[in-house]
């Protein structure tokens, strides 16, 4: 019961993206994820990639409010891990897989691939953002990331008052929104 | 409402902003008109996506930056961060350790210096400050004398030197040896170099070719920087047709030229020379002729006087001759060195002129 309650705030931790608790899974599980990908053909820069995969994995499954999960954390970030690397065998015919006792007993399909699905679109929005270009960039993070309000980031951004940011962001969204929706769309 | 106003009011009815009565006459017009209700649609989901997009990307970051740490403290076991990579990594983390130390240090040093003012004697002072004053003055008299006798002094010294004839010449070796043509420095009392920035600095002759046409000299100025020179000295010739430039001093200020190579040999089949068509002016002389690659295939040295735009120019090879020479006579001319490569190839024409135009001096004589 004590192990459960702590593993849910250490979920709860990183849904809200708190330091501590990271650093708490972190340290928990990145040996054995390590020693996992070092046995099977991999190097520690895999190892790092990996494992962060599967702690994004399992970050999308508690965003979606689902803090229980069937297995220790340490389990789940296992088979997650796992199942990422050996994906990543086969894209490069690479196949032999031997694992170290931690057999996969939890169903973690359908996370991984509603992670894969999500890292396509990060990779859309990271395109479009970048190719969005200054001032635009800025401007747009300054309204939805930093929530500042208009007047402020007239201010700083050198425009003569809101309504001239209000505009200039509008024109910057729209052409974001198109930047991400052409790619959205040839994608799907 | 225009398209801007619709959108705002989409994004004020997604974030809940809008009150109850508002929110009700905007899902009517929801209901209404597909077109709200479909832009409605595709911004939450774009917003969602954007959200999600900035959440993640937070969420990388960190990851890399707990990993680090945890491999610096030896908690997990992935190697350890090498070279600069370690030296941002040790400075964000202790960054706010040294403003603190930094801060500490200066509230002190502020506290001291207040309690030594407040506890030192501050009486007398004005009888200080009158004395003071009173040897600045002496002080003044005396540098007024000083001055009256230099400005004596200067009016004996003879004008400065007036440099009547001039040339164009460019460094060969990032010690400050300068190639121009010898006919320019030819009788000369003075010779001086001014670079592209305005600046005059001496120069020593160190090398004279007069059936070449070739002349070597130093920079004696201790003001000159040494820089690596971006252009080659070509050894073998260039080819007919070839298009080339020019930069030189035919008046005050830098000027630029552009022809071809007409003839490999100069005026009367001259092999020393070849034969460019390019605007040229007296001054030009000893200007670098550059090739496209930023390649110098010769020096600008002389014009034929009864055809316009025939110019000739003497073989760059025969620089690398005249260096040769130089070092054969004088063994501390050793260590110089032609320079054999060029940082100026593909280079767009007008940033090869800028960087170019920086080792083209104007050479003054008298």
């Amino acid at each position: 019961m004590k192990t459960e309650s702590k593993e849910i705030l250490l979920l709860r931790g990183l849904a809200d993206n708190d330091k501590k608790a990271i650093e708490t899974i972190y340290k928990e599980n990145y040996n054995i994820v390590q020693a996992l990908i070092i046995n099977n053909n991999g190097s520690s820069e895999d190892a790092k990639d990996i494992f962060q995969e599967a702690i994004i994995v399992l970050y999308e499954k508690v965003k979606t409010g689902t803090f229980t999960l069937n297995c220790q954390i340490r389990t789940y970030i296992y088979s997650v891990s796992k199942r990422l690397w050996l994906k990543k065998l086969m894209q490069q015919n690479r196949f032999s897989l031997t694992s170290e006792g931690h057999e996969e007993t939890v169903q973690i399909e359908a996370d991984v691939d509603d992670y894969e699905k999500k890292e396509t679109e990060f990779k859309m929005m990271e395109k479009a953002v970048s190719g969005l270009g200054e001032p635009c960039k800025s401007l747009i993070e300054a309204f939805y990331v930093e929530k500042r309000n208009m007047q402020e980031i007239a201010n700083s951004f050198g425009y003569t008052n809101a309504d001239n940011a209000k505009n200039q962001k509008y024109k910057c969204l729209m052409r974001l929104k198109k930047l991400f929706f052409t790619q959205y769309k040839l994608d799907s | 409402m225009n398209d801007l106003q619709i959108l705002e009011a989409v994004e004020r009815y997604i974030s809940g902003q809008m009150s109850s009565d508002e929110r009700v006459y905007f899902e009517q017009l929801r209901k209404t008109d597909p077109e709200i209700d479909q832009l409605v649609v595709e911004h939450t989901f774009f917003m969602q996506q954007f959200d999600r997009f900035e959440n993640t990307k937070k969420l990388k970051t960190r990851l890399n930056e707990v990993h680090i740490e945890l491999a610096e403290r030896n908690l997990i076991k992935s190697p350890k961060l090498k070279g600069k990579a370690k030296i941002v990594y040790l400075f964000n983390r202790y960054k706010k350790v040294t403003a603190i130390a930094a801060s500490i240090a200066g509230i002190t040093a502020l506290t001291f210096s207040a309690m030594v003012w407040s506890v030192s004697p501050n009486n007398k002072n004005n009888a200080d400050i009158k004395a003071l004053n009173r040897e600045i003055s002496a002080l003044k008299n005396q540098n007024s004398q000083q001055n009256r006798e230099i400005n004596n002094i200067k009016q004996n010294i003879p004008a400065t030197i007036n440099y009547t004839k001039g040339g164009t010449g460019f460094l060969i070796d990032e010690e400050g040896y300068i190639v121009t043509n010898a006919h320019i420095i030819e009788n000369a009392r003075n010779i001086a170099v001014q670079n592209a920035a305005g600046k005059d600095m001496t120069v020593n002759v160190v090398y004279v070719d007069v059936e070449r046409d070739l002349a070597i000299l130093k920079i004696a100025d201790t003001s000159f920087m040494a820089q690596p020179i971006p252009f080659r000295i070509k050894k073998s010739s260039a080819d007919i047709a070839d298009h080339v430039y020019t930069l030189g001093y035919p008046r005050n200020d830098i000027v630029y030229g552009e022809g071809y190579l007409a003839a490999k040999t100069g005026y009367n089949g001259d092999t020393l020379t070849c034969q460019i068509a390019i605007a040229a002016n007296p001054g030009n002389s000893g200007g670098p002729v550059l090739n496209r690659n930023g390649e110098v295939i010769g020096i600008l040295s002389t014009k034929q006087t009864s055809a316009d735009g025939v110019v000739f120019a003497i073989q760059s090879k025969y620089i690398h001759l005249a260096l040769e020479e130089l070092q054969n006579k004088d063994s501390t001319y050793k260590h110089l060195k032609i320079p054999s490569s060029t940082s100026l190839k593909g280079m767009e024409k007008t940033q090869q002129v800028k960087k170019i135009s920086e080792y083209v001096y104007m050479v003054k004589v008298s």
